[in-house]
């Protein structure tokens, strides 16, 4: 396929074009809908180039699995919706806490439970959070077209090898199941980042898998390469081990934690159209932020000051950046396809400075336009 | 002559966690005096283990070690060994870790007969928690979650696996240590998925509450209900309740049906098709 040309592309098959892009080369996971397309693609793609893809026996191996390909050295990636996520938490823990680079794809549908299999929701904002157990960093990107699904794959996959961090890409159903019309970049456009593994004469005795490094990344040798360093989920200090000491679990967590928090310019992404005299702002991500971009548009058309911003890492949460636009801004307005999960962040990070209403639905239909529009208006 | 296990140990990690008269210290010996037998490249070799007091075998050993989520190992080694078919995978899981909360990745690692050599601890109870009953506690023995008699049945995790498709399984005791070192040695060389389930004892745990006894009456128990598989074979029927097969039970060699090797097969048809 000649990538200059336009393709006809769905929202799964971007990610694996984004992830075979970014230089993916395992894949292990587990058939659900409506992520399988984003399975079969790679079971397509990976053995062409020589990577390996394996169908496991359930959700929770599928996540083990791949964390295992990780650290033989591979970018890996899994895929899964909401009931799979929640199965996933667990080894998605063990893999922040042994820092092992990897993608996990969550196309949302609708729950909580079986729920609306094949209907669009954003109802795991708050799991891609908080859904395994403990205080945790996270990253969490969303997004709104094809063509940002194939973009964030990319950025995704850069982000877990940079940070030595597991990435969530939260697609929702309409994106997932979507085809639109993409060009898709050549190689040589774009920038593919790889993890930072131990220099060919570093002291493989001495060896410290966390040490602290001045950028808070260790780096990661692949299995087999004679480091022979341990790995646990228990908290660790810089050698690998466990020593249970409270004054080494916070060492970890705040390394842990720093590491994403000292690089929010880069990891946090956002489109924004806001003019000097909005005082309207509609803020959303994912297929939501389709209608909210159509909706403001059409309000511009009747004279409103109303702008939008579309977040595409919801995770770590753009709180500056709203911060200071309910600085200006009288009224936010938050689409979302849930009962209201990331209002919470903006209403947090506006601080009573401007309105914040919500406009919500979690019966597994769209948003439309309109409903934007009329909140734009003020018509009830 | 004298073997030399200790450059397989991480001595500063010495002395282990488990209790006195505990059985896994001579799988831990027994493990590394076989692997000391094989031409196995230490630094081509992972240990991966579970949760439990098998979960931090791996800790002690001096190789590339992963020590993951209760249950998951098996998932884990087994995306290390496709990314990388070159290493050596070895799993330590214990009979809670690798029957219950395991079980169904026990199973399908032996269905895809991936080369990982797993080894199962096998002390009939959950002993890191303090001794609830597992799925190879007996029937009617007493655990602190069966106060009155276990009424589960127990799993015979030799049919089990062999079932499910493991090409090489085994079953060994520690109260016989040399035959233990023969089986592993013959499970890290075997290409293929390779159980070697290992009769261990929690005196602590399950001897002293059950009326075995200590360390050395547990070790005799093993010896009473135990027989070579060779002689199991021709025992009738009725002779063969309550007790245990030991040695290789089961063993297919087909290194071309080995998941990895057929993973290759895939690629490599790709690779043909650009020649």
């Amino acid at each position: 396929m000649s990538k200059k040309e336009a393709v006809l592309l769905q929202g799964d098959l971007a990610v694996v074009e984004g992830g075979m892009a970014a230089g993916a080369e395992f894949f292990a996971g587990y058939p659900i809908t409506p992520a399988s397309e984003i399975a079969e693609g790679f079971a397509r793609e990976l053995p062409k180039v020589g990577g390996k893809f394996i169908q496991m026996e359930d959700e929770l191996a599928g996540m083990a699995c791949a964390i295992g390909g990780s650290l033989s050295g591979k970018k890996s990636i899994t895929a899964t919706s909401g009931p799979g996520f929640s199965l996933k938490q667990e080894n998605l823990g063990l893999g922040i806490m042994i820092e092992a680079p990897v993608v996990v794809v969550d196309v949302q549908r609708v729950g909580p439970s079986t729920g609306l299999p094949t209907s669009p929701s954003q109802g795991d904002v708050m799991q891609a959070k908080w859904g395994t157990h403990g205080d945790h960093p996270i990253i969490a990107l969303s997004p709104s077209s094809v063509k940002e699904a194939f973009d964030l794959t990319v950025k995704a996959f850069n982000f877990a090898e940079k940070y030595r961090q597991p990435v969530i890409l939260l697609l929702d159903e309409i994106v997932g199941h979507m085809r639109e019309k993409v060009i898709l970049p050549d190689a040589d456009e774009i920038e593919v980042w790889d993890r930072k593994r131990p220099p060919a004469d570093a002291d493989k005795e001495n060896f410290n898998p966390y040490e602290w490094t001045d950028d808070l990344v260790p780096p990661m040798p692949d299995y087999g390469t004679g480091f022979r360093y341990h790995t646990t989920g228990l908290f660790h200090d810089k050698t690998g081990f466990p020593r249970g000491t409270t004054e080494d679990a916070k060492k970890l967590m705040d390394r842990m934690t720093a590491k994403i928090e000292n690089n929010l310019d880069e990891i946090i992404l956002y489109d924004e159209d806001i003019r000097e005299d909005d005082n309207i702002v509609v803020l959303s991500y994912g297929s939501t932020a389709r209608s909210a971009v159509s909706a403001v548009n059409e309000a511009r058309e009747n004279g409103l000051n109303a702008g939008w911003i579309k977040l595409k890492t919801i995770w770590p949460f753009a709180e500056e950046k709203v911060s200071k636009l309910a600085e200006k801004a009288n009224k936010i307005i938050v689409p979302e396809l849930n009962q209201g999960q990331l209002i919470r962040e903006v209403e947090r990070a506006a601080k009573g400075q401007a309105e914040v209403v919500g406009i919500n639905r979690y019966d597994g239909t769209l948003i439309k336009p309109e409903h934007v529009l009329a909140e734009i208006e003020g018509v009830k | 002559m004298a073997v030399d296990i200790y450059k397989y140990l991480r001595e500063d990690k010495l002395p282990h966690i488990w209790c006195p008269g505990c059985g896994h210290g001579t799988i831990l010996n027994s493990l590394v005096r076989a692997i000391d037998q094989t031409d196995i490249d230490p630094d081509k070799t992972v240990v991966v283990s579970g949760i439990g007091c098998s979960g931090r075998a791996p800790g002690y050993l001096k190789f590339d070690t992963l020590h993951t989520t209760h249950g998951r190992a098996i998932a884990f080694a087994t995306g290390i060994k496709l990314a990388n078919p070159e290493l050596n995978v070895i799993v330590l899981t214990g009979d809670g870790d690798g029957s219950a909360i395991g079980g169904n990745h026990l199973i399908h690692g032996c269905r895809r007969n991936i080369d990982l050599t797993v080894i199962l601890f096998n002390n009939q109870i959950y002993g890191m928690t303090g001794g609830q009953y597992s799925p190879m506690t007996p029937t009617g023995a007493v655990a602190t979650t069966s106060p009155y008699g276990n009424i589960d049945q127990d799993f015979d995790l030799v049919d089990l696996t062999r079932s499910a498709g493991a090409t090489f399984v085994a079953r060994g005791a520690t109260y016989n240590p040399r035959q233990m070192t023969k089986l592993y040695k013959e499970g890290l060389e075997h290409k293929g998925f390779s159980f070697i389930e290992t009769l261990d004892q929690c005196p602590v745990n399950y001897g002293r509450k059950n009326n075995i006894g200590g360390p050395t009456e547990m070790l005799d128990w093993q010896k009473e209900h135990t027989v070579p598989a060779s002689k199991w074979e021709k025992m009738p029927e009725e002779e063969k309740e309550g007790i245990f097969p030991l040695g290789v039970i089961h063993r297919k060699d087909d290194p071309e049906s080995e998941y990895t090797a057929r993973y290759q097969q895939i690629i490599d048809s790709f690779a043909k098709e650009d020649e």
